[in-house]
């Protein structure tokens, strides 16, 4: 971390090398949030009440500069993709060719990989910061029209946008651009992309086969972008206060602030922004507020539950930006922490998993439509104290025919669940077989298995 | 014959000037749809097939992809009760029962009486509030089975 106020103040008080140790230095200044900061305001969704708080200062230092300029500064910042894969956003637009137009920009607002409630937020409370990063993100790439593709279940998020935008227009702010709200009908797999960007169009959320990306064939068969909400609502704050101050925040490879969803076994679920970097314990111990009394960890999944998960004794000390989580055995994804306590039976929650991507495969490719749905079906006969010894092996086989031979990256998120908890934590599937029962029933907090 | 309000038909107007095909308006038009019939059914779809001059059968395959589309009418109140695992693991599960339980239903169900539809649903977005349901699109988040009732009571 480059600057000293994000430190943690335990590992300033060394003392240093044949010197006097030195003087207690006073804790650093609390993290102010620079995503989340409207939140909790009074009318935060409001036109004037965003204007009084600095809204759109940002766009108009954007707007002053050239859209290759405006590209540069945000690969200057190190901003990367906010949806799950990390990919660095100024190289994501750079790839848009300027001989083909019309120009794309589609905001992702179809947040559903379980564990996932960030978007949602920023959405319904701060509709304007949205907007903001869009006109900034469709100046860069030259696109007239964008369209937020919105989950259809967030129905006050989607009236939101629209008398936000509604507000925008009016006091000019849209220029010429036209940005438009497209609301889904509920499946998880248009949050994919090119799945989104079919349904975009119109039809079933089918993911395309890449190539061609989207920034070459994307939405009505021209160049697009697609970033998801938290992305684009970085870059009001990097215009507006320069990409040196952004770089102070985070890590060297993982710069900026990053909302963390917490849930499950905490006293204080919720959104946590924090720079990038962030120790896991300080967000568990201190923002979540800790387990419950007489409470240990016992597991935690760190990107939302299509990313591995991590025993308690592998998430000791770690930090939560990309790297660090991938160096432990998972991905940081969605940063939708989803944390298990001691007294959870980790076959019941692989269960709901599992049944969730079943439910969720959109059908195409076979090994991920009969494999998930067979995942579910073993696991829920173990659950059930029906298991047969073969069936880890069974269900790890079936894991290796599904992920890296399919269409979308659907079939990872279905493989990589059954696989790290099946590798992870093999006595509890193991018990579940050998005694017909879970060792832990009636006692479990368990998951739900329905 | 099903036939939009001319209300509705000029948001539909409204929603074709938004995109570059007549195709791309086929969500936006099945929710104006759901929102004037209540349910989309084969009627609808043809109905919404003839504004859009595409094939029924493009319609349909869209409607049967979508969660959010009923094909059977449905309750006064939806209810959907997230299961996913962040709010399992916060006690979707005995929610669940206990709604169950209070209307009278399984999910996947209707009242006879037609109050209530319950849906199982995936998870919502809402998981730091979890256990959550929607009741007509309308967030309620860390429900209790008290909570849930005092919910009930306030709906006709
Ligand atoms: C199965 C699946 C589900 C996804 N769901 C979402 C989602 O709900 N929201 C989202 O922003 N990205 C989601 N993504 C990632 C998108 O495909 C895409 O990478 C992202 O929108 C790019 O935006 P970014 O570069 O700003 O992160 C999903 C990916 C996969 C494979
Ligand atoms: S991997 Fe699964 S979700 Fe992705 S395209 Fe294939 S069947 Fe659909
Ligand atoms: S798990 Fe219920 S809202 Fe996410």
């Amino acid at each position: 971390m480059p600057d000293a106020p994000l430190e943690h103040p335990d590992q300033r008080r060394q003392p240093r090398e044949g010197g006097e140790p030195p003087a207690p230095v006073p804790p650093p200044p609390a993290y102010e949030p620079i995503l989340l900061r409207n939140i909790g305001i009074p009318d935060s969704h409001l036109l004037k009440t965003a204007l009084s708080r600095g809204a759109y200062q940002g766009l108009k230092k954007a707007q002053a500069m050239a859209p290759e300029a405006v590209i540069e500064e945000v690969k200057k910042s190190g901003l990367r993709g906010r949806g799950g894969a990390g990919f660095p956003t100024g190289n994501k637009w750079s790839f848009v060719p300027k001989d083909k137009w019309p120009h794309y920009l589609i905001v992702n607002a179809d947040e559903s990989e379980p564990g996932t409630f960030k978007d949602r937020a920023l959405i319904e409370n701060d509709p304007h910061l949205l907007i903001e990063g869009t006109l900034i993100g469709a100046h860069a790439l030259g696109a007239e029209v964008s369209y937020i593709y919105i989950r259809g279940e967030m129905v006050l998020g989607a009236k939101r946008l629209e008398a936000a935008l509604a507000e925008a227009r009016a006091a000019g702010l849209l220029g010429n651009r036209q940005i438009h709200v497209h609301r889904g009908a509920g499946a998880y797999i248009c949050g994919e992309e090119t799945g989104l960007l079919e349904s975009l169009e119109g039809k079933r959320g089918y993911p395309r086969l890449k190539p061609p990306f989207p920034a070459l064939v994307g939405a009505f068969g021209k160049p697009t972008v697609v970033n998801n909400v938290e992305t684009l609502a970085n870059l009001p704050a990097i215009f507006d206060k320069g990409v040196a101050w952004y770089r102070t925040i985070g890590t060297e490879k993982s710069p900026g602030p990053k909302i963390f969803c917490v849930s499950g076994h905490v006293r204080r679920p919720g959104n946590y922004e924090k720079p990038l970097g962030y120790p896991l314990e300080k967000l568990i111990y201190e923002d979540a507020g800790g387990l419950r009394p007489g409470r240990t960890l016992k597991a935690l999944i760190p990107g939302g539950s299509s990313m591995p998960v991590l025993r308690a004794d592998e998430v000791q000390g770690l930090t939560m930006d990309y790297e660090a989580v991938q160096a432990r055995g998972s991905l940081l994804g969605s940063a939708g922490v989803i944390v298990m306590d001691d007294s959870t039976c980790m076959v019941r929650c692989l269960l709901n998993i599992s049944r969730f991507y079943a439910h969720e495969s959109c059908g195409q490719c076979t090994p991920c439509r009969e494999g998930s749905t067979w995942l579910a079906k073993i696991l829920g006969r173990i659950e059930a104290g029906q298991g047969e010894g073969g069936d880890l092996e069974l269900l790890l086989d079936i894991c290796d025919n599904i992920a890296g031979k399919t269409i979308c990256p659907f079939g990872e998120a279905t493989a990589w669940p059954v696989q790290s908890f099946v590798k992870r934590f093999r006595d509890d599937f193991a018990a579940h077989i050998t005694q017909h029962r879970c060792p832990q029933r009636p006692a479990a907090v368990a998951a739900s298995a329905r | 014959m099903a036939a939009f309000s001319p209300q509705a038909l000029a948001e539909f107007q409204l929603i074709l000037g938004r995109y570059p095909t007549k195709r791309a308006a086929t969500l936006p038009t099945l929710h104006l749809a759901q929102r004037e019939f209540g349910w989309i059914s084969p009627e609808v779809m043809a109905y919404v097939a003839g504004l859009l001059e595409l094939p029924p059968i493009k319609v349909y395959e869209v409607v049967t992809f979508y969660t959010m589309f009923h094909q059977k009418p449905v309750g006064r109140h939806v209810i959907e009760a997230c299961a996913t695992l962040p709010c399992a693991l916060n006690g979707a599960e005995a929610l669940l029962e206990h709604v169950e339980k209070r209307i009278g239903i399984r999910a996947g169900e209707t009242t006879k009486d037609g109050r209530f539809t319950l849906k199982k649903a995936e998870c919502m977005a809402a998981c730091g509030g979890g256990p959550c349901l929607q009741v007509n699109g309308d967030y309620h988040e860390g429900m209790t089975p008290e909570k849930f009732d005092r919910l009930v009571a306030e709906l006709a």
